[in-house]
C-alpha cells in the first residue's frame, strides 16, 4: 500500500547497537503533541487542559533540541546551537503563559465556583 | 552480536518513561495524578535534552518548567481540589473522536519522521567520534549577541530583551489577575 | 558545526578519545576506567556509579545520622542543659542511631482518606531529589576531581535539582487527606519557590566571578590561600555570602523559616500523618539538603577544598609527585569540604535555637522587600567591580595567581572560544562573502 522508502531493514531492527537520530526523538515529540493535544481537547477540567498545553510545548522542545544537537545526524544543515536557544525561548514563553493561564482559570473559579469548562458558557449563543 | 550502545539504551528508558507518563496523564481522571504523572514526564523529557547533548536546555527544563511552572500547575490544583472536582470524567464519545484524529495525526506524523534518511541516525563508528562540546559559553555569548560557535549566524541579544519584557509584564499581568477578591454568589449550574 | 572553533589538532588525534559512547574514558572517570581493564566497560560504569551511590547515600545517611545528635546536643547546650547523655557512654554516640531503630519498628499507618500511591511515594520524591543534588557536586578538585558526574552546568542542575524537593512535600501534603498539612504543604511550596530567585541571584555572583558554571572550575578558582576565597574577593561578594546563607536557610525550611513544620502552629505540617520510616526518609532529606547546601556555600564562597592554607601544595600532596600523594591531597581536601558543610549546619542549628520563628508574611516579606533586591544590588555592585578591577584578590588587595587563567573545563582545548582579534563579527562575514554560510 504505502511504498515506505527504507533503505535498509526496519529502523528498529537494531535497537540497542545503533545511535538514534533525529526520527526517534521527533517520534517522541509527537507522542507529547498528541497526548497534549488529546488533553486539550477531551479534558472538563481546566487545570487539564493547561497540562495538554505544557505536554504540547514540551513536544515541540524535543524537536528543536533534536534538530540541533550533533549527536543525531552528521550533515552541515543542523541547526547547530540555534536549536537549543530557540528551546529555550520557548520554555520561557511557556512558563509565562502558564502563569497568565492559571491566573484566568482562579478568576473563573472565584467567581464561578466551577473549574468545569463546560460551565463556561455565558458567551455562548 | 555488537556491544549495546548505551546512549540508545538510555533514549529508550527515557523515552519509555516520557511518552508512558504522557499517556497516564491523557488517561488518568484524578487531577492530582495527572499532575504528578506530568511532571515524571517532564523530567524525564529533561533527561532526553541531556541526551541530546543540550545539557544547559535540559537543566533549564528542569528548573523553570519541573521546578517551577508545575509547582504553579500543582498549586492551582490544590486550590481548586474539592471534592466534586477532583475526578472527571469524559464523555465515551470524545474518548473515541479524539483517538480516532490524535491517532491518525501520530501514524502522519511519524510516518514523516522515519521517511527521511538523514533522519535515521549516524553510523555508530561516526556517533562515537564526535567530541563533546560545553554548550553554556556558546549559548551564553549568543544570548548576547555575538555567536562564537556560527559566526555567520545573528545573535539573540533583541529576543533576550524582548523575553525579559514580557516577563515583566506577564508578572505584573498575572499577578493583578489573581489579586484576593470578594467571591461573588454561586452562579446557577447546569 | 556546532563545536567551538578548536585551535588544535584534529580531535580524532587527541590523547584520549573524549566523546560519548567510546571505550575512551576522560580523565576524570577514574574507577571506571582502571575497571574496564578487567571486566567489560558496561559493567565497569555500573560498578563505578555504584560505588559513588554508596559512597553518597552513605555520606548524606551517617551525615544525617551525626547530625540530628549534634542538633540535639547543641539545642541542649544553648538551653542550657545537657542533650542525649544515657545511649552510648556520657555523650549519647549512639542515641539516632537508637531512634532509627525505633522508628523502623513503628506500626506503617496510613489516613483513611488518603490517596495511598501518592503517599507513599512522597518521601521518596523528597529523598531523592535531595540526594540527587550530590551528582555535580565535587569534593575534591584540580586534574583528577572526585565528583560523581562532572557536568558542564554543575552549579545550575544543583539548584534545579534542590528545587525539586517541593513536590514531595506537596505530595505528602496533599495525600495525607488532613487540612493542617495541607496548609503546611502549600506554605512550604511557596516558602521554597519564592526563594528561588534571591537564591539564584546570590548563586550568579561566584559564576561570574569564576567565569564557569562548573563548580570544580569555581572551586579551583580559589586556591591558595583563604585570600583567594570569593567571599573576599569585593565587599559586594561578602555581603551576598550572608544573603545566600539566609535564602539557603529559608530554602530548607529551616528555622527562623520552619513555618511549614511548626510544632506549635501545624502538629507538624506536611508531614504530620508520617510516622516510623516514611517520616525519617523526610527527616534524611531534609539534613540532607541542609548539608548540600552548606557544601555549596563552602564551594561557591569559602574555598571548597582550598583550605585557608595551601596544605597540600606545601606538603606536596599534588599529582606531580605520584598517585599515593595525590589521593591525600585530594582526601585532605574532601575532609575541608565537608568540614566546611559541617561548620554550616551547626550555623543553621544554631540560628535555629537562638531566633524566633517568623510569621508567613514575615516570611515572604524578607523574600520579596530585602532578600532579592540586596541580591540584585549586589549583582551589579560585583559585576561593576569585575569590570573594573577585574585580576585581584581580597578586596582588589592581592594580585591573581596567573594559574588561575589555565583552569580547563575537563575538555581538551581552549576554555574560552577564540575569537579573532581585530575584525568585528560581521567584517568577517562580509570578508569571506558568506562563503561559510551554512543553507539549512
Amino acid at each position: 500500500m504505502f511504498d515506505i522508502p527504507f533503505e535498509n531493514s526496519w529502523p528498529i531492527a537494531n535497537i540497542l547497537t545503533e545511535p538514534v537520530g533525529v526520527a526517534h526523538y521527533v517520534s517522541v515529540g509527537a507522542v507529547l503533541f498528541v497526548c497534549g493535544a488529546l488533553c486539550m481537547a477531551t479534558k472538563r477540567n481546566a487545570l487539564g487542559v493547561l497540562m495538554g498545553i505544557e505536554l504540547v510545548l514540551n513536544g515541540a522542545n524535543l524537536n528543536f533540541v533534536a534538530f540541533g544537537s550533533q549527536y543525531l545526524r552528521a550533515d552541515e544543515h543542523s541547526l547547530g546551537l540555534d536549536g537549543q536557544l530557540i528551546a529555550l525561548f520557548v520554555i520561557v514563553l511557556a512558563a509565562a503563559e502558564a502563569a497568565v493561564a492559571l491566573a484566568i482559570v482562579l478568576n473563573f473559579y472565584n467567581s464561578h465556583d466551577s473549574i468545569d469548562v463546560d460551565h463556561a458558557d455565558q458567551l455562548s449563543g | 552480536m555488537e556491544s549495546i550502545y548505551w546512549p540508545s539504551f538510555f533514549f529508550w528508558l527515557f523515552s519509555a518513561i516520557t511518552c508512558s507518563f504522557a499517556v497516564g496523564v491523557l488517561v488518568s481522571t484524578n487531577i492530582v495524578r495527572m499532575a504528578f504523572y506530568l511532571v515524571l514526564s517532564l523530567a524525564a523529557a529533561a533527561g532526553l535534552m541531556f541526551l541530546a547533548g543540550a545539557d544547559f536546555v535540559g537543566a533549564m527544563q528542569l528548573l523553570i518548567y519541573v521546578g517551577g511552572t508545575l509547582v504553579l500547575l500543582i498549586f492551582g490544583v490544590m486550590l481548586t481540589s474539592q471534592e466534586r472536582f477532583v475526578e472527571m470524567k469524559t464523555w465515551a464519545g470524545d474518548w473515541v473522536k479524539g483517538f480516532l484524529a490524535g491517532g491518525a495525526l501520530l501514524f502522519v506524523l511519524i510516518y514523516a519522521a522515519f521517511s527521511i534518511p538523514e533522519w535515521r541516525g549516524m553510523e555508530r563508528t561516526a556517533a562515537e567520534a564526535v567530541p563533546t562540546t560545553h554548550t553554556v559559553t556558546p549559548i551564553a555569548m549568543g544570548l548576547l549577541g555575538a555567536r562564537t560557535d556560527a559566526p555567520d549566524r545573528p545573535g539573540y541579544l533583541l529576543l533576550f530583551e524582548i523575553v525579559s519584557v514580557h516577563l515583566l509584564v506577564v508578572l505584573i499581568g498575572a499577578a493583578y489577575l489573581a489579586r484576593a477578591r470578594r467571591t461573588r454568589t454561586i452562579e446557577s449550574m447546569k | 558545526m556546532l563545536s567551538v572553533p578548536a585551535v588544535g589538532p584534529d580531535p580524532l588525534t587527541w590523547g584520549y578519545t573524549d566523546s560519548i559512547g567510546s571505550a575512551g574514558l576522560r580523565k576524570n572517570q577514574q574507577v571506571a576506567s582502571f575497571l574496564s581493564e578487567y571486566i567489560w566497560t558496561w559493567l565497569a560504569y555500573t560498578f563505578a556509579g555504584l560505588v559513588h551511590i554508596a559512597l553518597i547515600i552513605n555520606l548524606v545517611a551517617v551525615g544525617a545520622l551525626i547530625f540530628i545528635w549534634l542538633e540535639r546536643k547543641i539545642s541542649g547546650r544553648i538551653q542550657d542543659r545537657l542533650g542525649p547523655t544515657r545511649v552510648g557512654g556520657k555523650f549519647g554516640w549512639l542515641q539516632t542511631l537508637a531512634d532509627g531503630l525505633k522508628l523502623i519498628t513503628k506500626e506503617d499507618l496510613m489516613p483513611a482518606g488518603a490517596d495511598g500511591f501518592l503517599f507513599k511515594i512522597a518521601p521518596y520524591v523528597s529523598f531523592c531529589a535531595s540526594i540527587a543534588a550530590f551528582i555535580a557536586i565535587p569534593f575534591a578538585g584540580g586534574d583528577y576531581p572526585w565528583i560523581p558526574q562532572r557536568l558542564n552546568t554543575g552549579v545550575f542542575f544543583v539548584i534545579a535539582v534542590l528545587g525539586l524537593e517541593v513536590f514531595g512535600v506537596i505530595l505528602a501534603g496533599y495525600s495525607s487527606a488532613s487540612k493542617w498539612s495541607l496548609f503546611g504543604a502549600m506554605r512550604e511550596a511557596a516558602q521554597v519557590v519564592s526563594y528561588e530567585v534571591p537564591l539564584g541571584m546570590c548563586i550568579v555572583v561566584p559564576v561570574l566571578i569564576a567565569g564557569s558554571l562548573d563548580l570544580i572550575v569555581i572551586g579551583d578558582r580559589q586556591a591558595g590561600w583563604f585570600t583567594n576565597w570569593i567571599i573576599f574577593h569585593d565587599p559586594f561578594t561578602f555581603i551576598t555570602f550572608w544573603v545566600y546563607f539566609t535564602c539557603a536557610t529559608a530554602s530548607v525550611n529551616r528555622a527562623p523559616f520552619d513555618l511549614a513544620e511548626a510544632e506549635s502552629e501545624l502538629v507538624a505540617g506536611f508531614h504530620t500523618e508520617y510516622s516510623g520510616l516514611r517520616w525519617s526518609f523526610f527527616f534524611m532529606a531534609e539534613y540532607g539538603s541542609m548539608f548540600s547546601v552548606s557544601i555549596l556555600a563552602s564551594i561557591l564562597f569559602l574555598g571548597g577544598w582550598n583550605g585557608p592554607i595551601p596544605i597540600s601544595d606545601m606538603l606536596g600532596l599534588t599529582p606531580e609527585n605520584g598517585a599515593f600523594a595525590a589521593y591525600i591531597g585530594q582526601f585532605l581536601g574532601a575532609m575541608n569540604v565537608i568540614f566546611k558543610g559541617t561548620i554550616g549546619v551547626c550555623v543553621m542549628m544554631w540560628i535555629r535555637w537562638t531566633l524566633p520563628r517568623l510569621r508567613i508574611d514575615q516570611v515572604m516579606t524578607t523574600c520579596l522587600k530585602y532578600c532579592t533586591p540586596i541580591a540584585a544590588v549586589m549583582f551589579l555592585g560585583a559585576t561593576f567591580w569585575q569590570l573594573k578591577i577585574p585580576d585581584r584578590n581580597f578586596f582588589g588587595v592581592m594580585p591573581m595567581n596567573p594559574a588561575v587563567f589555565e583552569i580547563g573545563e575537563g575538555l581538551p582545548g581552549p576554555r574560552f572560544p577564540e575569537i579573532p582579534e581585530g575584525k568585528p563579527i560581521t567584517d568577517q562575514v562580509a570578508a569571506s562573502n558568506g562563503a561559510e554560510r551554512k543553507a539549512l
